[in-house]
This record gives structure tokens, C-alpha cells and sequence, in this order.
């Protein structure tokens, strides 16, 4: 892709070959009335106003590529009424409610009815009934929607779930003497208007999809509306604080819309969350999950004696990478006064696979991000559920499908519909647990650069490589000759006769044959299908960018360090950039900022986290902590970016900084811990007011900063271990620690919309094979210990792994787990 | 977006500043001169002049309130009310909080949901009127005249919210239905020939 120039307007603008003209004119501050048009999704050209003419020939700006020295003009007498006539077309038998509307002025809809002066209507037709549909937490109104298809788009090309699609209005057809009098384009885009209403791909009645709430927010009319938020409030009430969400690692930019809470009660509450949805995609956690406040908590002064008490006897603080930047360098600094421990096991074993990452691939951090992952044409994703990890990790993989026609592998030993549900070009490959070792050997020895890779690497890859014989069935086709009788009556006698005739005849014929074909022993350790060779040269033809995901059970794995390492050699040695998900919200700034400890000492402070003193956002500890949503400060995203965030509610009680300024560190605010974050881990010393939190035109992210990638001193030795084969789970049910969609911690569970009880998710498939049924009780043993849960029917899995969830403060599951994310259990009735 | 609102941290720590005013008589020498200069200065008979004088002219034009009542002028602004449909008694009012908006006192609140028949209810509208400055801006801007000004201006009371409690507002259903409620031609009125105005959607069928 080269850059090139163009001319819009006369104005003239540089921009990349290929480019859609839209997109380069809003980069530009140039205005071209646009609708249906995402950005990161396909054109669905359904809207057409986006007309412009180039080189002298109608194109539609959202899906005509950008040519050097292309000439164009966004306004002329046709495209004008053309635009008129759309916009009026769109404004037929729109109810005039906007006083009651959901959108409250912020509708594309009113925007462009104004902008392009429609003050009377040329067209008519008989409406049908368009009665609005409940469909769960969205809320459809078809007699408002305008069927731009944006909610479909984005749910096909950015979420993947594709559980929307138009289905017939039933209207009658348009005036015949309409094909005349209109303008073409007008008249087409009305012709599809008017057969089509938003529906369910599934044809149930209610919404089965991850509820990430996507297609509400790019709604430009009030069509599709969160259920909790109709009527609630309009938007020009609610204040907008720019946030980054809390919730996973993806760091996502959002704005919490907060208003008071009614007439009695001014305190002010957060009614919703919206985001820049052309530049970044919430899941239903981050959109749903915000009402996880610390409320009504007061300056306990007894309670905060206590805890200054307690921190002069503990040795240890215990607490979870649910924090800011600035909290965990609290924590450090504590450390290094104090001689505190500091203990957070997921933060470690995070931290300790860098580390093994780095020593060979000589950089601090993973070198990719998720930005690369949706530009990728090949994506991997080893060792993570996608979906419920890092939610935007699992768009970024759908978009590369979608946008750029690419394909990927997804190793996990839980199958995923949602993910098999991506595309064609997706498989799905359901190893064994505590195989991701053999799937990283895999990656290498398909993808990485023989010549280069160490000698001893390629040698034992090697071993792997055999033939074996296979039974093909070919279909050949034969010539046989066969002899046919036929009975001639001779002309001359007028006598029948029998002779006979040879008649050639090509048949086919099925036979089974014997070939030697290469074998792969990895593909066979990891049962991957038979087909798998086929499908990945296939994938493989137009593939040239890569991008490999790398998730927690990596990390916790036996062999963490021997999979570090070689994901390293695969980042040195192939294609593949990797990015790597870290497992809690801030889990990769905590593992930078802080020196974590092994074992824990006698007296444990517990922040978030169990102790014999404990303070806690969930409001549940012997001290209040403010939340994320009431807190200023920074979180370290997946994308290596130092994120902003504000506080969206007012926190009356103490935090984290009035015990550490009580405990001899002076700083008046959270936030003037900004600019002292270690610079030597990637950090810069910014002022947090100097931090922005915004995305250009362009659609680029300015936000905060990003960390710096430093070089780490490596001895070069690239040696790593042979797979050990010895690995295997007990036998028995396998249970793996995965929280569902929308869970991720007890604040997402805290919230209003989220709460649920949690249990032990099954798969349709697992309770139709056993015995066991939805709502049943049973305890699930391992040898570490003992847990009564209730069975979860979860039809977002598949498969005979059950999974427990962390996001439950009544289930204790970790306790079940030494470290890797997969053990063997016995199940048992209650 | 400006970020100015959330870099503002200096919550209670404004820079107030007290008013330049003569300060007050302490001692108690102090007092008694002030009262005596205020005493004897005469200032009082002035004002009782006026009146005795006025007294013996008569010729009086004063309205003798609350006996007497001036007619009030339509587009008079006192206390508001909330209309009612005629003939089905609904109310008038679909919350589109477009008065909460215009209210340039910031005096109007309103809670609103969605109610059993999806159709958006106001549960709760209060407006404040001790900040209230009757500029009629909310009648105004309402599009369903459902918030006008009446004609009471007697809001003299202990607590002037007990005029402003909705269902006070509110036309009694009965007088709605029975076709009694008044329409008032002053603030939030529709203009004449408005009907001339509005262009139609064209229904074809």
C-alpha cells in the first residue's frame, strides 16, 4: 500500500491506495453524508447518501477505492436530489415521536433531514403494522427503524455472533410511477427499504447471542434500544465521563453517561455506557457491567485506625490485578519502605512468562497488539477461550475473517460454537488439555523459517515427520467394452436378427488405493482433523499477515517457561506477531510496577483479595476502597497502552492513598503517582492531566501512551525442551476455570444487569450424554478440594468439559486448581 | 471534549473573598450614637407626610386586595399547570423533558419510565419554585401544551413547593373529561393559523 494523492472539493489529500473515498474524506475534515457506512466493517451500501462523483462517474464514497489522482466532487445538482430524495424516503411514515424517542436528538436520522433541508414530502405509501419486538435486553422498535443495517453489519463483520439479518416488511410495492419520477438511486434504495424489517437470524423470539449491545449503540435512530435504558432518561441530561473500561484487559475506551438519580435522590448514578462504536467495540460486560460502585461509604475513622493497625503488623499484602497503575505502584512503594510482600499469583505467573518471553526474544513485551490482529489475514489463538477471556481479542480475530477474507486456527480443548460460528475459514482444533506445548512445536515447525530456526530445534521437529500409508478412495474412470445384443431386421429379407455388437463405454468406478502421504506425529497429539492439511493450504493461499493470540492457560501451564520460550521463537522465527491476553484488567501493569512474591508471610493484608485484614471496592471488606468507576487514575491495556481513566461517581470515603500517605508516603493525590511510574519498565513521566482520551477522525487512538518496548539482555540461548509427553490430566470429568460471557471478576457480578448465581456450566451436548441435568446439585472434588454447585445449562460451549467460574464470590473454585486452568475432577450428585 | 471539569480537583477550597462593608458598632458608646443619629434624623415624618397628605385628597385608585382582583391578562405568567387531553382525560405530558432543558433556572426535574404498556410515564415532576422566575420558556417549548401558566398568583405559603406537587397541577380528570378545563391563549398556546402552516404529509391511500 502506497500513499497517494487525491483531490475532494479541490482540496487536495493524501491518503492510502485503496482506501475507500469515505474514509479518506473524513480523515480529511472533509463532510460526505454517510448512514449505513462502518468504520472497520464492510459497505453495506444500503443508505446510497454517501454519493459522490469521481472522475465523473456516481460512485458511493463508503465503498469506491481510492485511485491516485482521482478527481472528486462531493456535491453536484444530481447527487443533491438524490440525497433529497433519500432522506425524504426515509422520513415516509416515520412516526413523528421524537419527543418521546429513545435517541433524544441524537439521531442521524433528524441530523440529516435537517442538513439536507427536507421541508415537504414527494412520497407516499401505506404503512404496515410494525409492532415493537422485546427481544431481551435489546429492545426493537421496527416502526422506527430506517433498515440502514448498521446493527447487522457490525454484528456480522465486527462481533461475529451474526444473529441479525433483514426479513420481509411485507408492504405492498411501491407505486410503479415512482420508477419513473424518482431519482434512480433514491428509488432503489427505497425498493430494498420496503421489503425488509430487522429480524433474528435464529428465528427464536428472544436474542441467543454474547449481548455485547453492539447493534444499540450504532443505531442511528432509536430502533434498537438497551431494555434497561428505554425511557429512562435523555441524553442531553447525562454528563459524559471519557473511562477506561475495568473490567478485562482489552482497556477499551468508554464514557460513563451519569445523571442524578431522581427527583428525591440528586446523588448522581450512571444510567449507561456508550462508546466511539466506529472505532471501538464494547462486550456486553463493559457496556452492561457499570454500576459496580462502592456506594454510600463514609470516612470510617474507626475502621481506618484499624487498618493503619494492621498494617503495622502485617508482612504481607495479598490483592488482585483489578487496580490502577497507580494503586499497584502504591503497593510497590509500600514494599520498598515497608518490607511488605507483595502476593498476587495471577500478576506472577503473568510476570514470569514475560520474563521466560523475554529471554530470548530480547524485548520486555510481546511485540504486537490487537490493532495487528484485525489487520492480520491468518490469526492463531493457542491456550485461551476467546470469547470470555478478552472479548475484543475474539472481534479482532472475527474482523480479520471478515475484513480481509482471512482465516484462522483456534487450538482450545473446550469447543466454542461462537467461535466455530465465525466463518468457514475458521477451525476449530480441540487438543487435549496440557497440550498447548505440542501446539506452539506445531506453529513452529508449519510456519517458522527452517533455515534460521537453531539446528536443534529444526532437528527434533524433524522427528515428527513421517509417512504413513492411508487408504484414498479415488474414483477412476474405465473404458470397458461390452458386448450389446440387438436385433437388426435386414432390409433385403425383411428377417430379424440377433447380432451381437461390441460397444465402448466409459464408466466410473470407485476403488480404494494405497498411498504414502506425510504425516505429522504433532497434528496427531493434537487429534486435529483429518482434513487439516487440506484446509490450512487452503487457508494459507492469500495469507501474508499473521498474528498469533496467546492466552492464560499458557501461563499457568507446567511447561509456562518451556511455552514462553518458544512462543518467542515463533514471534523470531515465522510470520506470526504475537500479542499475548493478559488474564485480569491491569494484569500486565502490575506485573510491570510490581516485585511480586512467591509465599506469602504470617499476616496478610487483603486488598480485593482474602487476608486477615481486607480492603475491598466490592464493599465487602473491613475498609472501603473506591471502585473503578469512582477512582482517577491508569491501566495498562493488552495493547501495551497506559489508559486514562476517570471517576465517574463521587467517592466520600478513605482510599488506598490516605494509607499510604498515613503510612510515611507523602503524595496528595492517587494521580501524582502518574508520572512516577517506572520509566525504565516502558512507562513515561506524564502528568495524568496530560493524558488524552480520544480517537482522531482518522480513527486514531489518542489515548494516554504507549508503553515502550525496551530491550532485555539475552545470553542467546535459544535452546528449549522437548515436549513432555508425561503430561496428562487424572482420569476423570475434566473441569476448566473459565468464567461466561460477560463475567470476568465479582464487579461484573456486582452489577445490576450482570448479577447472577454462578454454577458448573455444561454443554447441551455433555447433559444429553449423562446423567446429569440442568439445576442439579453436585459436588465437584478434586485433590485439592471439595465444591457444592448447582449445574448451569450453557449453550456457548460445547463439548465434555465443564467449566467453573471465578466471577462468583460464593464459589470458591480457585481453591480446585493448582495453577493450570484445566484439572481433572470427579463430579458427583448430590 | 474539554477535560478542563475533570483536572479541577480544588473541591472546597475556592477563593472566597468577604464583602467591603463598614464594620459594625462594638462598643456600646458606639451603639447608642447610632441609634440616636437614626433616632432624631426626622427621615420617618418624610414618609408619614406622603401618606396624611394622599389621606385627605380622596382620591383613591388603590384596589382594595383580596377583597378587589385585577383581571389577569392571558399571557400573564403565574403558577403552572398541567393540562389534560380532552375527552379521554390522558395526560397531556409524554416526558420529553424538553422544559428540564430550556428551564433556564435549572428548576424542572422529572423522573421518567416505561410502563406496562411500553408507552413512556411520568412518575415524578417537580418544579422548584424558589428558583422559578416565571419566564414561561417551558410552556413554550412544550409540544404537547401540556405544561401552560395559569392564572394563580397567590403562591404566598409556608412552603411554596406544595403549588408545584403534580397532581396539584394536574386538571382533575372529571373537569377534563367534562370538557371544563380551560385553554389558555397566552404562553405555549399554538399561534393562529397554524393549521395553514404545517405542511402535510401526503397520504396517498
Amino acid at each position: 500500500m502506497s500513499m497517494i494523492t487525491i483531490t475532494i472539493d479541490g482540496q487536495k489529500i493524501e491518503t492510502q491506495e485503496g482506501e475507500f473515498i469515505l474514509n479518506a474524506a473524513r480523515a480529511n475534515s472533509i463532510f460526505i453524508p454517510a448512514i449505513c457506512y462502518l468504520t472497520r466493517c464492510s459497505p453495506t451500501l444500503a443508505c446510497r447518501i454517501c454519493l459522490v462523483e469521481a472522475d465523473g462517474k456516481q460512485v458511493y464514497a463508503c465503498n469506491a477505492k481510492a485511485k491516485a489522482g482521482m478527481e472528486i466532487t462531493t456535491s453536484t445538482d444530481t447527487i443533491e436530489q438524490e440525497r433529497r430524495s433519500i432522506m425524504e424516503v426515509y422520513d415516509v411514515n416515520h412516526p413523528l415521536q421524537c419527543g418521546v424517542c429513545d435517541q433524544s436528538g441524537e439521531c442521524e436520522l433528524q441530523n440529516y433531514t435537517l442538513e439536507l433541508g427536507v421541508d415537504s414530502q414527494s412520497y407516499a405509501i401505506k404503512d404496515v403494522e410494525r409492532a415493537a419486538i422485546d427481544w431481551g435486553h435489546i429492545h426493537y422498535d421496527p416502526g422506527l427503524c430506517i433498515v440502514c443495517e448498521r446493527c447487522v453489519t457490525v454484528c456480522k463483520d465486527m462481533i461475529g455472533d451474526t444473529s441479525l439479518k433483514t426479513v420481509p416488511r411485507g408492504s405492498d410495492p411501491l407505486d410503479a410511477s415512482y420508477k419513473e419520477s424518482m431519482p434512480k438511486d433514491a428509488y432503489a434504495m427505497w425498493n430494498k427499504l420496503n421489503k425488509s424489517v430487522i429480524g433474528l437470524t435464529s428465528g427464536e423470539a428472544m436474542l441467543d447471542c454474547t449481548s455485547c449491545g453492539e447493534c444499540a449503540a450504532v443505531c442511528p435512530v432509536g430502533a434498537l434500544v438497551d431494555t434497561e435504558f428505554m425511557y429512562k432518561s435523555n441524553a442531553w441530561e447525562l454528563r459524559q465521563i471519557p473511562a477506561t473500561c475495568g473490567h478485562c484487559s482489552a482497556g477499551c475506551q468508554i464514557s460513563y453517561d451519569v445523571k442524578h438519580e431522581s427527583i428525591e435522590n440528586s446523588r448522581e448514578k450512571i444510567y449507561r455506557v456508550m462508546n466511539e462504536w466506529n472505532y471501538v467495540s464494547l462486550c456486553g460486560a463493559g457496556r452492561y457491567g457499570f454500576d459496580y460502585e462502592n456506594r454510600d461509604v463514609n470516612k470510617d475513622e474507626a475502621a481506618f485506625t484499624k487498618a493503619l493497625e494492621a498494617f503495622q503488623k502485617a508482612d504481607t499484602i495479598r490483592f488482585t490485578s483489578t487496580i490502577t497503575n497507580e494503586e499497584a505502584f502504591m503497593l510497590q512503594r509500600l514494599k520498598e519502605e515497608r518490607g511488605y510482600r507483595l502476593i498476587n499469583h495471577e500478576a506472577r505467573t503473568f510476570q514470569n512468562f514475560l520474563r521466560e518471553y523475554s529471554a530470548i526474544s530480547g524485548t520486555a513485551l510481546y511485540g504486537s497488539d490487537l490493532k495487528e490482529t484485525h489487520d492480520a489475514n491468518f490469526v492463531v489463538s493457542v491456550g485461551t477461550a476467546l470469547k470470555s477471556d478478552n472479548p475484543n481479542a475474539r472481534y479482532a480475530f472475527n474482523n480479520s475473517m471478515k475484513m480481509n477474507k482471512g482465516a484462522g486456527l483456534y487450538f482450545h480443548p473446550v469447543p466454542d460454537p461462537v467461535i466455530e460460528g465465525l466463518g468457514k475459514n475458521v477451525m476449530s482444533i480441540n487438543h487435549a488439555p496440557l497440550q498447548e506445548e505440542v501446539v506452539l512445536y506445531l506453529i513452529l515447525d508449519l510456519f517458522a523459517d527452517k533455515e534460521q530456526l537453531p539446528e536443534a530445534i529444526t532437528t527434533y521437529l524433524e522427528r515428527f515427520h513421517g509417512t504413513k500409508t492411508v487408504t484414498v478412495t479415488e474414483t477412476i474412470k474405465e473404458e470397458v467394452v461390452e458386448s450389446v445384443a440387438k436385433i437388426v431386421v435386414d432390409e433385403e429379407s425383411g428377417e430379424e436378427k440377433e447380432i451381437v455388437e461390441e460397444v465402448k463405454k466409459t464408466v466410473s468406478k470407485k476403488v480404494e488405493k494405497e498411498v504414502e502421504v506425510q504425516s505429522n506425529a504433532l497434528l496427531e497429539m493434537l487429534g486435529a482433523p483429518e482434513n487439516f492439511n487440506d484446509a490450512l493450504s487452503k487457508y494459507l493461499k492469500k495469507a501474508d499477515t499473521f498474528s498469533l493470540i496467546i492466552g492464560p492457560d499458557c501461563y499457568t501451564h507446567p511447561n509456562a517457561k518451556n511455552i514462553a520460550r518458544l512462543c518467542a521463537l515463533i514471534e523470531k522465527y515465522s510470520a506470526f506477531k504475537l500479542v499475548m491476553i493478559p488474564t485480569l484488567t491491569n494484569t500486565l501493569g502490575v506485573s510491570l510496577i510490581c516485585d511480586l512474591d512467591e509465599e506469602a508471610g504470617s499476616y496478610a493484608i487483603g486488598y480485593n483479595a482474602p487476608g486477615d485484614f481486607t480492603l475491598s471496592a466490592l464493599g465487602e471488606g473491613d475498609l472501603d476502597m473506591p471502585a473503578l468507576n469512582q477512582q482517577e487514575g491508569t491501566l495498562t491495556s493488552i495493547n501495551k497502552r497506559v489508559n486514562p481513566t476517570n471517576a465517574a461517581l463521587d467517592y466520600e470515603g478513605y482510599e488506598l492513598n490516605d494509607l499510604c500517605n498515613a503510612l510515611g508516603l507523602e503524595s496528595e493525590l492517587t494521580v501524582d503517582y502518574t508520572q512516577r511510574l517506572p520509566i525504565e519498565k516502558g512507562f513515561q513521566a506524564q502528568k495524568f492531566d496530560d493524558l488524552p482520551n480520544h480517537y482522531t477522525n482518522e480513527g486514531v487512538e489518542v489515548r494516554g501512551y504507549l508503553l515502550e518496548n525496551r530491550g532485555v539482555k539475552t545470553d542467546n540461548d535459544e535452546r528449549v525442551d522437548a515436549i513432555n509427553t508425561d503430561l496428562a490430566l487424572k482420569e476423570g470429568s475434566i473441569v476448566y476455570l473459565v468464567n461466561p460471557v460477560r463475567q470476568f471478576t465479582a464487579f461484573t457480578n456486582k452489577t445490576e444487569q450482570l448479577h447472577t448465581d454462578g454454577g458448573l456450566y455444561m454443554s447441551e451436548t455433555y447433559l444429553n450424554e449423562s446423567d446429569f441435568n440442568e439445576g442439579d446439585t453436585v459436588t465437584v472434588s478434586t485433590s485439592l478440594g471439595e465444591l457444592t454447585v448447582t449445574i448451569i445449562s450453557d449453550n456457548k460451549i460445547d463439548g465434555a468439559i465443564a467449566c467453573l467460574p471465578t466471577f462468583d464470590n460464593n464459589i470458591n473454585s480457585e481453591a480446585l486448581f493448582s495453577a493450570y486452568r484445566f484439572t481433572s475432577a470427579s463430579i458427583k450428585k448430590v | 471534549m474539554s477535560m478542563e471539569q475533570f483536572q479541577d480537583r480544588n473541591v472546597g477550597k475556592q477563593n472566597y473573598f468577604t464583602v467591603d462593608i463598614e464594620d459594625y458598632p462594638v462598643t456600646g458608646m458606639d451603639k447608642f450614637r447610632r441609634v440616636a443619629k437614626r433616632t432624631f434624623r426626622g427621615e420617618l415624618f418624610v414618609g408619614l407626610w406622603v401618606v396624611l397628605r394622599e389621606m385627605f385628597k380622596f382620591d383613591i385608585h388603590t384596589v382594595q386586595y383580596p377583597k378587589e382582583k385585577l383581571p389577569i391578562g392571558p399571557r400573564y405568567r403565574a403558577i403552572h399547570q398541567m393540562q389534560r387531553l380532552w375527552e379521554s382525560g390522558t395526560e397531556r405530558c409524554i416526558g420529553c423533558g424538553l422544559c428540564e432543558k430550556i428551564c433556564i433556572s435549572d428548576c424542572i426535574r422529572m423522573d421518567t419510565r416505561i410502563d406496562e404498556n411500553s408507552r413512556k410515564e411520568v412518575t415524578e415532576y417537580s418544579i422548584n419554585l424558589g428558583r422559578c422566575i416565571f419566564c414561561g420558556y417551558c410552556a413554550e417549548v412544550c409540544p404537547e401544551l401540556a405544561i401552560v401558566h395559569g392564572g394563580e398568583y397567590e403562591n404566598a405559603s409556608e412552603q411554596r413547593a406544595h403549588f408545584t406537587l403534580y397532581e396539584d397541577m394536574l386538571t382533575p380528570v372529571d373537569e377534563a373529561i367534562s370538557g371544563k378545563q380551560k385553554e389558555f391563549p397566552g404562553f405555549g398556546a399554538i399561534t393562529p393559523y397554524e393549521d395553514e402552516r404545517v405542511k402535510k404529509t401526503p397520504l396517498a391511500y
